[in-house]
């Protein structure tokens, strides 16, 4: 069995990297992605990992080549974060059109401007409909863990589409945490080699990316679209064969004190180590509350949504994004959207915490279950659609 | 005429019995572009994955459920055939290393793209794939303009020409710029083979088409593609206007092999631009004095070639082909 | 028509096209308003090859003399070959003439 390390989780991934054996790496240097391509680029160097590293001249590019690689059967990585997220957006719909089982961490960062290096949630939400299967990560660990699952589930042959691994960026990245690192036979077992389906291949020439007229291009859509919502059982599949060989579970939401609480945190990333302490406290108080963490964005897990929130009276969810002129953070707005069929559902409340790197504190997490609270004794304000948390007024 | 189309080497019997770019795209009539690739693909073969930009060529020849290709293709975006060439390089390079590719086995990987796909929204994307050392061979085919989204300007529209953005006016004379130097940009990334042809002289585009397949390492091919509806001219002058461009030095064909230029045509007498320019509608428009600023560059652009042709250790070649 | 059609679940995946050259099935001979005719007679001898190799439609073969004949269901009509026969053995033709 592996052994028990301290490791950034950015090198975290890096490994995970390594351990699938990728064939290509194509990637740009961004803030607060570098320590993931420096260390990919060390342990090429070092002959650690027997891969093509394309250090490449733009996000745009990085993503286009992984396109290319993975098109010749090569299993295909890269990470970027903000900005390099952006500027990869169109190509991001194509790799998931094309059907192309490309693996990416996303070391979440703002989007500019401001400029700012630090984390939110605001990029990855930009790219919330490009098609790809999509986590939120909270510890090193999971970061790991989740790289691995990636590119067996991206890998699928009743998948076959690209999937994201989110990670906060320095909350989350540049943090040095306690990890279990299995042996590289374990994970050779979890993950084999990557069989590709249709590849481009002068012996077989297929035409990829084809012109899709109207009469075609719902049907191509609908596939695809099938594709992703058929994920979501491979997903929970490769959640199982992993609990059996690492001994780690896996859910598409996890729920943290849920039982009897009538208020429920929702939030995604690594601030739900923070919200676990406020959570505690809180119990401590006597206030019956809990966490729901979200960890499978893409396919949005409906089901598990439900079911984590079901009982509550109010969930509070705290986005690190928001809908500019809109209803206020997308978690809380896919929330409401899953719970609104149901006859008798919480409240739902939407907070706005965390932009651009600002911290997100215990006192945040008091403050929205205070105002969880005080919405259900006095119901809300007409204006009522969203709250940012810490904003100097 | 004096240029040949080798008799030796067109002999029926040696004829390939299959197009690898197919009969049946949707291409205009004589569309240039469609008769370079055919002529590019015969010297490729089939050992080749094609990775191709957003445009005509992508258009004409992909519309689902046909295609034209009879060699592996892909289309992602406009902005990046040189970056998916380069994913597809890489690619089978590694998968080789491994074990997972046949090892003898050497793929043309031809980036292809149109002169707005090279020479504008894909220029950054190539330059990168140029530095680093690709063993690809980027094509563009030249027709200066967006025709696939109907005939607006690009940076490499020549100077004079009317195209939907950069019309002629009562106080324009259309394209008020001059054509961008894409040959000579690429060629200033130090790559070892660069050279530029026209589907007029087959011989010529195939001998420098092989070259640069051949050859290790990015290579670089401009190709000249007359468009008969961009261009406002008949479809069956596509081929004549192709060689009047090269006899009046307005497209003059040379390689840039290992950092050395060769002028593959070096002319003495040189057509006058007015028999190119009055063949075609785009510049119609111009006056005699627009012609002789045309006349002009024209020279001083040749004469710029021919001093560093012989610069570079007498590389003319003043052989007929 | 849109009955006729293949379901999503038809479609191979992401519309990847399985089989190359497919195009030749489509007759872009429908779009020629004017035909080329070779006159054998003139033809070179040695059979330059110039109407197939100025085609921009692959719509020249081979015939079993050794002639390029033109392939009616793909030629287009541009009239490049006819301009480029060195001998003038082409002509082009009003179709329904």
């Amino acid at each position: 069995m592996g052994k028990r390390i301290g490791l950034e989780a950015s090198l975290a991934v890096s490994e995970a990297v390594k351990m699938a054996r990728a064939d290509a790496v194509a990637a740009y240097p961004i803030t607060p992605q570098t320590h993931i391509v420096e260390e990919l680029s060390q342990m090429v160097a070092d002959g650690d990992l027997d891969a093509d590293f394309m250090v490449v001249e733009s996000e745009h590019t990085a993503m286009s080549a992984c396109c290319g690689a993975s098109a010749v059967g090569a299993r295909t990585f890269t990470a970027t974060g903000g900005p390099g997220l952006a500027l990869m957006h169109e190509m991001l719909y194509i790799a998931s059109g094309l059907r192309l089982p490309i693996v990416m961490a996303i070391v979440n960062r703002a989007y500019s401007s401001p400029i700012s290096i630090w984390g939110d949630h605001s990029d990855v939400m930009a790219q919330r409909d490009a098609g790809w299967i999509q986590f939120f990560a909270e510890t090193g660990q999971e970061v790991f863990d989740l790289t691995i699952q990636a590119f067996k589930i991206a890998e699928d042959k009743r998948v076959l589409l690209p999937a994201a691994v989110n990670l906060d960026g320095f909350t989350l990245s540049h943090v040095i945490e306690p990890f279990d690192m299995p042996d590289q036979e374990e994970i050779d077992a979890f993950l084999p080699a990557y069989e590709p389906q249709v590849i481009l291949d002068p012996d077989k020439p297929v035409t990829m990316g084809a012109v899709g007229f109207p009469e075609i291009y719902t049907e191509i859509k609908k596939q695809q679209n099938e594709a992703l919502l058929g994920a979501y059982e491979v997903i929970l599949e490769v959640w199982e064969g992993f609990e059996k060989a690492f001994g780690r579970a896996y859910h598409p939401v996890e729920s943290y004190r849920t039982d009897d609480a009538e208020i429920l945190i929702s939030i995604a990333g690594s601030t739900a180590c923070t919200a676990r302490v406020a959570v505690d406290n809180m119990r401590d108080q006597g206030k019956k509350v809990g966490l729901v963490r979200t960890r499978l964005w893409r396919p949005y897990p409906f089901e598990e949504t439900r079911a984590a929130v079901k009982g509550a009276k109010a969930v509070a969810v705290m986005d690190r994004c928001l809908s500019f002129g809109g209803p206020g953070g997308p978690i809380c707005s896919e929330l409401r959207s899953a719970l609104y069929p149901l006859p008798e559902k919480p409240v739902v409340n939407s907070y706005i915490v965390g932009l651009g790197g600002r911290d997100i504190t215990l006192q945040d997490f008091y403050t929205v279950v205070e105002d969880a609270e005080r919405v259900l004794s006095e119901g809300p304000p007409d204006e009522y659609q969203y709250k940012m948390i810490g904003v100097r007024e | 005429m004096t240029e040949q189309t080798g008799r030796a080497k067109f002999l029926p019997r040696h004829l390939p019995s299959r197009e690898l770019f197919a009969e049946g795209h949707r291409g205009c009539q004589g569309c240039g572009e469609a008769l370079a690739l055919r002529q590019l693909l015969e010297v490729a073969g089939p050992d080749t994955i094609v990775c191709s930009c957003t445009g005509c060529v992508e258009i004409i020849s992909s519309p689902y459920p046909e295609t034209a290709w009879r060699v592996p293709w892909i289309h992602v975006a406009f902005e990046n055939a040189a970056a998916v060439a380069a994913g597809v390089e890489a690619g089978i390079k590694i998968l080789r290393k491994k074990g997972r590719y046949p090892a003898d086995r050497r793929i043309n990987v031809i980036a292809l793209a149109g002169d707005g796909g090279t020479a504008d929204i894909g220029f950054q994307a190539l330059s990168g794939a140029l530095e680093r050392w690709h063993d690809f061979t980027y094509i563009c085919t030249d027709n200066e303009a967006y025709m696939n989204t109907g005939i607006q300007r690009s940076s490499s529209t020549p100077y004079g020409a009317s195209t939907t953005t950069s019309p002629a006016g009562k106080i324009s004379i259309g394209q008020q710029t001059q054509k961008k130097d894409m040959p000579m940009i690429v060629a200033a990334h130090d790559i070892p083979y660069v050279a530029t042809c026209c589907p007029s002289y087959p011989l010529d585009l195939i001998k420098k088409a092989r070259r640069a397949f051949e050859t290790i390492g990015p290579t670089y091919l401009h190709v000249f593609c007359p468009c008969p509806v961009g261009w406002r001219h008949p479809s069956d002058m596509s081929v004549e206007i192709g060689r009047l461009a090269v006899k009046a030095g307005v497209f003059p064909l040379f390689e840039i092999a290992d950092g050395k230029l060769k002028l593959n045509r070096k002319m003495d007498k040189r057509k006058p631009v007015v028999e190119y320019l009055e063949t075609q509608g785009r510049f119609s428009h111009l006056k005699p004095e627009d012609v002789e600023e045309i006349q002009r560059r024209v020279d001083e652009n040749y004469q710029r070639l021919v001093h560093r042709a012989e610069c570079d250790a007498g590389g003319i070649d003043r052989s007929r082909h | 028509m849109a009955d006729e059609m293949p379901t999503w679940r038809e479609y191979p995946m992401a519309a990847i096209i399985l089989e190359p050259g497919s195009t030749a099935k489509y007759k872009t001979g429908d779009w020629r308003s004017r035909r080329p005719v070779l006159d054998s007679s003139k033809c070179l001898k040695s059979k330059c090859a110039r109407c197939w190799i100025y085609c921009p439609d692959a719509a020249r073969r081979v015939d079993e003399d050794g002639y390029f004949e033109v392939d009616l269901s793909h030629c287009k009509g541009c009239g490049i070959c006819a301009r480029e026969c060195p001998p003038g053995a082409i002509t082009m033709v009003e179709e329904g003439e």
